[in-house]
């Protein structure tokens, strides 16, 4: 049972304040989907959460388990059990695929896998998000088409099994079959420490912060929450009905709200 | 700032066997001024005592001939002309040459190693290999220098037609040793001729590839890697002198620094001659600051005299190490030192894997982890 809670959470990047103010409790099990138009602030919390040096923290706190993940540097947060898929995935030149996830394996795991064990684990993973086994002895992320990297983003969620994931805009710029992949990827997540039978709740020890522009994602992937971002804050929470009135009725209504404020 | 700028085809045009004809540097000339001359110990202005020092063991593949010869055998000097006042110093002043011959028609079947160990740093060594790969011959080359020396050599590397040579300089000097070298690679007809440099070792290091082609269809590919370190000055001068049609070369050299006073000096220059036509040329230098105190000076000349040429361009980067590349990897976990370690593995692997002897990839591999873990 984890707990991802971020309280009052004030960042900045320079001068400019972004965040103003974000509560949101994020507890295994439990699929919280945020949606937001774009400006809203919703990859620079998933960024600052993650520790990401372009991002300050002027206030509030981000506790994992009870522990301030924001003291801690980037590595260890990942090491406490947070993830983040990242929209933008970065393209690491001359580092392969495989030689980057065994290291990251081995600094997640304490100990690196043995190498035999690492191979069928890797082909196992990319199997499952049809991943071409070629992939493995490619730099990282370099070449790889935007469908490509998202495959990449989530192959590393299900073999890290961290607590928390956060997935920026993963959905974005995937074509139909690949938004099913990987979704599928991220179900498979969801269900990992569940009791046999319950996958279809998917509601296993793990949990899951979606940032999302669109609803689409959502038919696959269903949240148990969704948060509206407007103007750096949450401003409305909801069920799965809020999305539905999301897709129906847009944004608008929130973006001006937000600039009124 | 009181420098000439004089096209490069006139700069390199000077050359001779006479160290009479090159006047003592200065500093301020446009070939000498990156490099520190105190730090050269006499090497420039034949101050020092000349008492040898430098150990030449050669570990030939059985078909290539190798030889000692003195400084009256008639094939010195053929396939490369002294052009700066080290190289005429090292030209007048060494007593022993090598002389490697890889018959017309014969492919060595193994690397021919060349082991030059120095024995201190108290005294000037001159030296002079000549390495003659004739028609359509292929051999593979390694030249080792070790230890530590005052060393100034030339180097001839002399390709006939159709004949292939792969040679991998490794500057792997204790830390005192200063070592200036010219490495002139002469191309026949359709000759191939690949260089990989690494320079890792020595308080001061310059070395200056050159090639020049003698027919068309040339065909050389320049290849570096330096890791420089506290106090250390490693400067690799560049030239490739397109003056027949149809040739190629790639010049890629790529370097990491790290510490005070670390100082590399890249200097690329490549001329296409109005003869030129239908030249293909690249040349690319990146370097990876790793610390304060660090410095690179990297420069690309390009001179076209022809406008017929199939491709010419050159690109040239320093900085640090990426941030979003080390936050990726941490972000996965992987403690920082361990993501800068693998940021920089992978910014020499792809050229590492270019090395034509698969032991050396090892040694080179290890000493760039070496240098990494200091």
């Amino acid at each position: 049972m984890s707990t991802l809670e971020i309280r009052d959470l004030h960042v900045a990047v320079g001068d400019k304040e972004i965040l103003r103010g974000v509560n949101l409790t994020v507890r295994s099990g439990e699929t919280h989907a945020i949606m937001g138009p774009n400006g809203s602030g919703k990859s620079t919390l998933a960024y600052a959460v993650a520790g990401h040096p372009k991002y300050t923290v002027t206030s509030g706190t981000v506790l994992l388990d009870g522990e301030n993940l924001l003291e801690m540097s980037v590595d260890e947060r990942a090491r406490a059990g947070l993830f983040l898929a990242m929209q933008y995935p970065v393209e690491v030149p001359g580092v392969t695929v495989s030689n980057f996830l065994r290291s990251a394996i081995t600094a997640i795991r304490g100990e690196a896998p043995k190498l035999r064990d690492f191979a069928k684990e890797l082909k196992a993973g990319m199997e499952a998000l049809s991943i071409d086994p070629s992939f493995a002895q490619r730099n990282t992320n370099e070449g790889f088409s935007g469908g490509e990297k998202k495959r990449h983003e989530i192959l590393q969620l299900e073999l890290l099994k961290p607590k928390i994931a956060v997935l920026d805009e993963t959905d974005s710029g995937l074509d139909v079959d690949a938004l099913r992949v990987v979704s599928e990827g991220i179900n498979r997540f969801r269900g990992l420490g569940s009791s046999p039978g319950e996958h279809s709740r998917a509601s296993g020890d793990t949990g899951v912060l979606l940032i999302t522009h669109y609803t689409r994602i959502l038919r696959y992937v269903k949240p148990d929450f969704v948060h509206v971002f407007a103007g750096g804050r949450v401003v409305e929470e909801g069920g799965p009905e809020l999305a539905e009135k999301l897709e129906n009725e847009g944004y608008e209504a929130y973006t001006a709200k937000a600039a009124s404020a | 700032m009181g420098l000439e700028t004089k096209p490069l085809s006139t700069l390199h045009e000077k050359s001779s066997y006479d160290v009479a004809d090159f006047p003592v540097p200065t500093g301020r000339e446009e070939e000498w001024r990156f490099t520190p001359l105190s730090r050269l110990k006499g090497l420039h202005d034949g101050s020092l005592a000349v008492t040898g020092g430098v150990v030449v063991d050669v570990e030939a593949a059985p078909e290539v001939r190798v030889e000692t010869v003195g400084r009256d055998d008639a094939r010195l000097g053929k396939a490369y002309t002294p052009s700066d006042r080290v190289s005429a110093q090292a030209y007048s002043s060494f007593e022993k040459a090598t002389v490697v011959t890889v018959p017309k028609m014969t492919a060595a079947s193994r690397p021919t190693v060349i082991t030059l160990r120095g024995s201190g740093a108290g005294a000037a060594a001159y030296g002079h290999l000549l390495v003659s790969v004739e028609p359509m011959a292929e051999a593979v080359l390694v030249l080792d220098h070790r230890g530590s020396a005052v060393y100034a050599d030339n180097v001839e590397f002399d390709v006939a037609e159709g004949a292939t040579l792969k040679v991998v300089s490794l500057q792997d000097w204790d830390d005192d040793a200063v070592h200036v070298s010219h490495h002139h690679a002469r191309l026949g007809k359709d000759a191939t001729f690949r260089s990989f440099v690494v320079t890792l070792g020595g308080d001061l290091v310059r070395l200056s590839p050159s090639v020049s082609y003698t027919a068309p269809g040339g065909d050389a590919d320049l290849t570096g890697l330096y890791f420089v370190d506290e106090g250390q000055h490693l400067e690799h001068r560049l030239l490739v002198d397109h003056s027949v049609p149809n040739c190629r070369s790639n010049v890629t050299y790529k370097g990491a620094l790290q510490g005070d006073g670390a100082h590399a000096v890249w200097i690329g220059d490549v001329i296409i001659r109005a003869e030129a036509e239908g030249t293909d040329t690249y040349e690319l230098n990146r370097n990876l600051i790793l610390t304060d105190g660090a410095r690179a000076d990297s420069v690309p000349n390009l001179e076209i005299l022809t406008g017929e040429v199939a491709g010419a361009g050159h690109a040239s980067a320093s900085g640090r190490l990426d941030d979003e590349h080390i936050f990726y990897l941490q972000a996965r976990g992987i403690p920082f030192d361990e993501a800068r370690r693998l940021v920089i593995h992978g910014f020499f692997a792809q050229l590492i894997e270019r090395i034509e002897v698969p032991e050396l990839r090892e040694r080179v591999l290890s000493a760039v982890e070496a240098e990494l873990a200091r």
